[in-house]
């Protein structure tokens, strides 16, 4: 136990170092410090992993962290399948994006605070996975959130960077709002934080209703309603989705590691987390899938007519996310997992493409100015071709295996909403498809259309970008080789090793039922691509007639559905203005202050109708204030 | 009853009186001298104090380090003093925010300097006073004191608008007070004259009584927190005072208020305590939500701090009329926290106040490129201000919403929202000042010294050490705040409104 206190103080430490030293002493040389701790937490990792797989979990307290009363709760470890699960997911694709780091922010002046934070981001992610108890994964949680407003406003100096910094917080403290006060609830309803006794006890919950805020509802579904607002905002789900895509303005390793692969994740690991909790609500189940459906199509079809490079994979990546949860929802929680963890080899490897690129084209974001870049840069064209093979589900790589099952629990499971949320999943497919390779074909085929001094300037990466794109590219591929469905031939070994923290759900069907599900998915994915090459790989416009035949739509999409505008207009601006004129103009500029100043000004008359002798302010209304004391007092001993 | 030998709290009260007798001896042209005495006497009377915290026993609700001598034996009136859990943390920090306010005000107080150092020595004495006194009538002694050396720190030393910030604070807490007195003095007959706390505590009062009472105790102390509507004072006097007097303004003297509730109202009155929770309750949420909501709308950097402690203090007194035991230590805990946190965003505030002489956000800008080492220690800060796990913020505030929520569901949702809006003003306010473009206003402005980096060092390590491991300071309180609720629940009574609702499952 003892030494995996490494994996997260490792990184920890590499902050400390980091952030006090590396402006005066250790400046250029601080992604070594970040990379060494971060790749020895990989390694601690790598070897709690190997403890789980054989069967080995831990669960221990470090010391006692808030004792008030009843209430008690420690700051401790849990390592078992799920966590492990994570780790892997975490240190891997953190080291990697470290060293890719390295080069992509070469000569930043902000370098050591990078690394600085980079290093903070993992302990905190780290904190969050291995928590034993609700409120040190709040800490995590709030934790990430930080790092995460740190590096997307890392060039601060930008407007629209430190905008979408204090949003990206803003948002999330709205979902935290419901999460806080579902642990609250949870607190009041077993006495404990720890998760080993809660999750022992909730069949205890069964039928309770409670009084919340003048509703009787029932237990299960608040606390997991609750718990799920904290996971719509960190995993950016309708209708807090809005501060992913801006959170792009952020540094793309940023992109790669925190919005893709592992934080804005955290909302889906921890409704698997409390599974047995989600699991007694069918109302609350049903809300998760159905939340995780309408997300993933809603932006993907966003994601269709962007042209920033970036805000195209962050859209996918809450379209992905939504996917998540949609399969949390219809209780496929191994499933979920599965696909977390594929999609972050192959989301990771996009967002880094994307870099790749952007370091080409000199910091260039619109796929527009782009064109033919894949002979500049092969190893970028050809890993980014993967990934997004991967993501549109092509049999064999990664996601074609995580994206089916799925699909198939959605649809052959019990869930009362699982064929439809099967049948949007499918459709988001082919759109998942469609956009990524629409990406793929105005980035690197065609002419170029940037300027002249752009095309002079075209080049492949170095090695320390496109070596961690490789290895990232082996994921793409082969992650998914661990949960191979038992119809192929595989034995589903990944959703078997979740079972004794995730459970397993049958799925019920014929064999040729299932055939039927994964063809469907297959062709929606293949005529996805098939599409987008038609449109995009021929010369001509077809894009820009089909533009101007469905001008509205293309509107609607363009503008992202003008969620943005419509808080502006309903949350924001209001507030602001109420905050402006009513209560500092009028409540507490003329109301509280005409009475305080006013009631002097009376006093002060009365008592100059009384002639009195006093000249002070002060003097006089103490002698007033004496005066109506001993009335008082009078009046108290003689009631 | 005192272990150490020695009366430590009539030493702490008396040994800053004597040092500022000291530097009234002094020559006006002798200003380093001055100084450098204010800062000896304030680290002495900080390091005496330590063995407070070392020597703490834990374990009791009695009162510690007590000393008790006749007075004035005609009126039963006698010099006595003592701690306990819920006093003790609060002399703590009133010792070591005097050093800070000492070291702060060391380049920026250019004008009699040494009735400065005077004021805030006398001050020191006063406040530890209210801290440790046992009898009313040294209570009331030294809260009355309290306000003279204040009224001159903002009315001398101030602003432009100095004079009326003055005495708005001076009218708002005196109006306050004599209500107080006048429950202090029908207390002491109906009681058979006595001014002893501890005698009046023990004892039971008709209902009727409790309720006139708890709302003369309430005039003096929610002026003094400030609780909504009687908060328009603090603005003013925020925005007036020097760094110096802002300073002990939020960390300690608007505590006196959330610390007359807890060490007279509720154990005095306790019945009326718990019929008046709901109102108390109340004020607190509109507090909370009414003076973040402001904050919003602020455009002095000053004043905008001022409001936000409207806002956390109304968390403060939520916590306390939880009347719980989560809700009544996370309310003592966030005491201390926003002295600490406030407290240093005001000295923030002064060291580039020094600088600029201005307290306009929209004179700020790009801070971040220009001091970044300052700018690191206002994050640290405004995470803890807004309340980030890993900070004392979050520990005091969860524990009050948890308080607050267990007392009334609608008391802990909507004092969860004003957590909404406060990272809402205090990101806002951070990019204003240090993100973005750098404005001109401040380009080449000096980075902070050894001197400023020394006094804000010990809030960072408060911080965090009351967020990592808050189990050090809640230890303090436990048996004070369980012997509180054992008065407020005695036999016989009904339960606390809170309490019930705990527990609704309960897992063997």
């Amino acid at each position: 136990m003892d030494s995996y206190l490494l994996i997260p103080f490792l990184p920890l430490a590499a902050f400390f170092i980091n952030i006090i030293f590396g402006r005066t002493l250790i400046k250029d040389k601080a992604h070594w410090v970040s990379i060494l701790a971060v790749f020895g937490s990989w390694v601690v990792s790598m070897m709690a992993v190997a403890e789980v797989l054989q069967g080995k979990t831990v669960n221990a307290d470090l010391y006692t962290w808030i004792t008030s009363g009843g209430f008690k709760v420690s700051v401790g470890f849990l390592i078992d399948q799920l966590t492990s699960v994570m780790l892997v997911v975490v240190t891997t694709c953190s080291t990697l994006i470290h060293i890719y780091s390295a080069g992509y922010m070469h000569g930043d002046k902000g370098y050591y605070r990078f690394f600085s934070y980079l290093s903070l981001f993992t302990f905190s992610m780290l904190m969050l996975v291995t928590a034993n108890n609700f409120l040190q994964l709040y800490f995590g949680w709030e934790a990430v959130g930080l790092c995460s407003y740190f590096l997307i406003g890392f060039w601060y100096e930008k407007k629209s960077a430190s905008d979408a910094g204090k949003k990206a917080f803003i948002v999330n403290r709205f979902g935290d709002f419901g999460f806080g006060i579902g642990v609250i609830m949870i607190f009041l309803t077993f006495g404990t934080l720890h998760y080993i006794p809660i999750f022992g006890a909730v069949n205890g919950m069964v039928g309770q209703t409670v009084d919340f805020l003048g509703m009787q509802v029932d237990l299960p579904t608040l606390i997991a309603l609750l718990l799920f607002c904290g996971a719509v905002g960190k995993s950016a789900q309708i209708p807090l989705h809005v501060w992913l895509p801006d959170a792009m303005e952020g540094p793309t390793p940023v992109s790669a590691l925190i919005h893709a692969a592992t934080m804005v994740t955290a909302g889906v690991f921890m409704v698997a987390r409390c599974n047995p909790i989600f699991s007694l609500s069918p109302v609350a189940m049903d809300v998760v899938a159905i939340v995780g459906a309408v997300t993933a199509l809603f932006a993907a079809t966003i994601g269709l007519v962007q042209n920033d490079i970036k805000r195209i994979i962050a859209y996918s990546t809450v379209s992905q996310l939504g996917y998540m949860f949609l399969a949390c929802g219809v209780g496929a929680y191994g499933a979920g997992i599965f696909h977390l963890y594929t999609h972050a080899f192959f989301k990771a490897l996009l967002f880094l493409c994307a870099g790749s690129v952007m370091h080409a084209m000199a910091g260039e974001l619109d796929l527009q100015k782009m064109g033919g870049l894949k002979k500049y840069m092969p190893w970028t064209y050809l890993t980014m071709f993967v990934a997004s093979l991967s993501i549109a589900g092509v049999p064999g790589l990664a996601g074609f295996f995580s994206k089916d099952e799925i699909l198939w629990l959605a649809y052959s499971g019990p869930s009362p909403v699982g064929k439809l949320v099967w049948a949007i999943g499918t459709i988001v497919a082919f759109l998942t498809a469609f956009y990524s390779f629409r990406l793929i074909f105005l980035t690197f085929h065609g002419k170029f259309r940037g300027s002249h001094e752009q095309e002079h300037h075209l080049h492949e990466s170095p090695k320390v970008m496109t070596i961690p794109l490789m290895i990232l590219c082996v994921g793409a591929i082969a992650s998914g080789w661990v949960g191979i469905p038992s119809l192929l031939g595989g034995g589903a070994h990944f959703t078997e090793f979740m079972k004794p923290v995730l459970g397993h759900l049958e799925g019920h069907g014929t064999h040729a039922e299932e055939w039927m599900v994964m063809a469907i998915s297959v062709v929606a994915g293949l005529s996805g691509i098939g599409l987008a090459a038609f449109v995009y790989l021929r010369e001509g416009d077809l894009a820009a007639t089909v533009t101007q035949k469905f001008r509205f739509v293309h509107q609607v999409l363009w503008n992202k559905y003008y969620v943005d505008e419509l808080y502006d207009f309903i949350i924001v601006r209001p507030t602001i203005w109420i905050a402006k004129n009513v209560i500092v103009g009028v409540t507490d500029g003329k109301i509280i202050e005409g009475i305080v100043n006013g009631v002097p000004e009376l006093i002060g008359r009365f008592s100059l109708w009384l002639r009195s002798i006093q000249t002070g302010m002060v003097h006089q209304y103490a002698a007033v204030m004496a005066i109506g004391a001993f009335v008082v007092i009078a009046m108290v001993l003689l009631w | 009853m005192n272990t150490l030998g020695y009366p430590i709290l009539s030493t702490l009260i008396f040994l800053p009186l004597l040092g500022a007798a000291v530097i009234l001896l002094m020559g006006r042209s002798q200003e380093a001298l001055v100084k450098w005495a204010a800062l000896v006497v304030s680290i002495v009377a900080f390091v005496l104090s330590i063995p407070l915290f070392t020597d703490f026993d834990r374990t009791t609700h009695l009162m510690q380090f007590t000393e008790r001598h006749e007075w004035i034996p005609s009126w039963n009136i006698t010099y006595f003093l003592g701690v306990d859990g819920i006093s003790v943390l609060f002399i703590l920090l009133s010792t070591l925010v005097t050093i800070l306010c000492v070291l702060i005000s060391w380049n920026s107080i250019k004008t009699k300097i040494k009735e400065f150092y005077i004021a805030i020595l006398i001050m020191e004495g006063a406040m530890i006073g209210v801290f440790s006194a046992l009898d009313f009538f040294l209570f009331y002694l030294f809260w009355e004191a309290m306000l003279i050396p204040m009224y001159l720190l903002i009315g001398v030393w101030g602003g432009p608008n100095r004079i009326y910030a003055a005495i708005k604070f001076f009218l708002f807490t005196l109006v306050g007070s004599v209500l107080m007195l006048v429950g202090i003095i029908v207390l002491y007959f109906y009681a058979g004259k006595t001014f002893n706390i501890l005698e009046l505590m023990n004892m039971n009062y008709p209902y009727q009584m409790q309720f006139w009472l708890f709302w003369a105790f309430f005039a003096a102390f929610a002026v003094k927190v400030p609780m909504f509507p009687v908060h328009t004072w603090l603005p003013d006097a925020h925005t007036e005072a020097p760094t110096a007097g802002s300073v002990i303004l939020a960390a300690v003297l608007i505590k006196m208020g959330a610390y007359g509730f807890l060490r007279f109202s509720i154990p005095l009155f306790p019945d009326a305590s718990k019929a008046m929770a709901v109102p108390m309750l109340t004020l607190s949420v509109v507090a909370i939500i009414y003076g973040a909501v402001v904050c919003l709308a602020q455009s002095d950097l000053k004043r905008l701090i001022a409001y936000s402690s409207v806002s956390h203090m109304g968390f403060v007194t939520l916590g306390i009329f939880a009347l719980n035991i989560q809700g009544l230590e996370g309310g003592i805990l966030q005491m201390i926290n926003h002295g600490i946190v406030t407290g240093a965003l005001f000295l923030s505030v002064g060291i580039v106040y020094d600088r600029t002489h201005s307290r306009q956000i929209s004179d700020y800008g790009g801070l971040a490129t220009v001091l970044p080492v300052y700018s690191a220690f206002f994050m640290v800060f405004t995470l803890a201000s807004i309340g980030l796990p890993g900070t004392n913020g979050f520990v005091g505030e969860f524990l009050i919403i948890l308080g607050g929520f267990a007392a009334s569901k609608w008391a802990g949702v909507l004092s969860a929202t004003g957590i909404i809006i406060g990272a809402g003003y205090m990101l806002w306010l951070y990019q204003r000042v240090f993100f973005m473009e750098t404005n001109q206003k401040i380009v080449g402005l000096q980075e902070m010294d050894m001197r400023e980096i020394i006094t804000l060092v010990p809030m960072v390590i408060l911080v965090f050490w009351i967020g990592i491991y808050p189990d050090m300071f809640l230890s303090f309180m436990h048996p004070s705040v369980e012997h509180l609720l054992k008065r407020l629940n005695a036999e016989g009574q009904e339960m606390a409104v809170a309490g019930k609702i705990m527990g609704i499952i309960k897992i063997p």
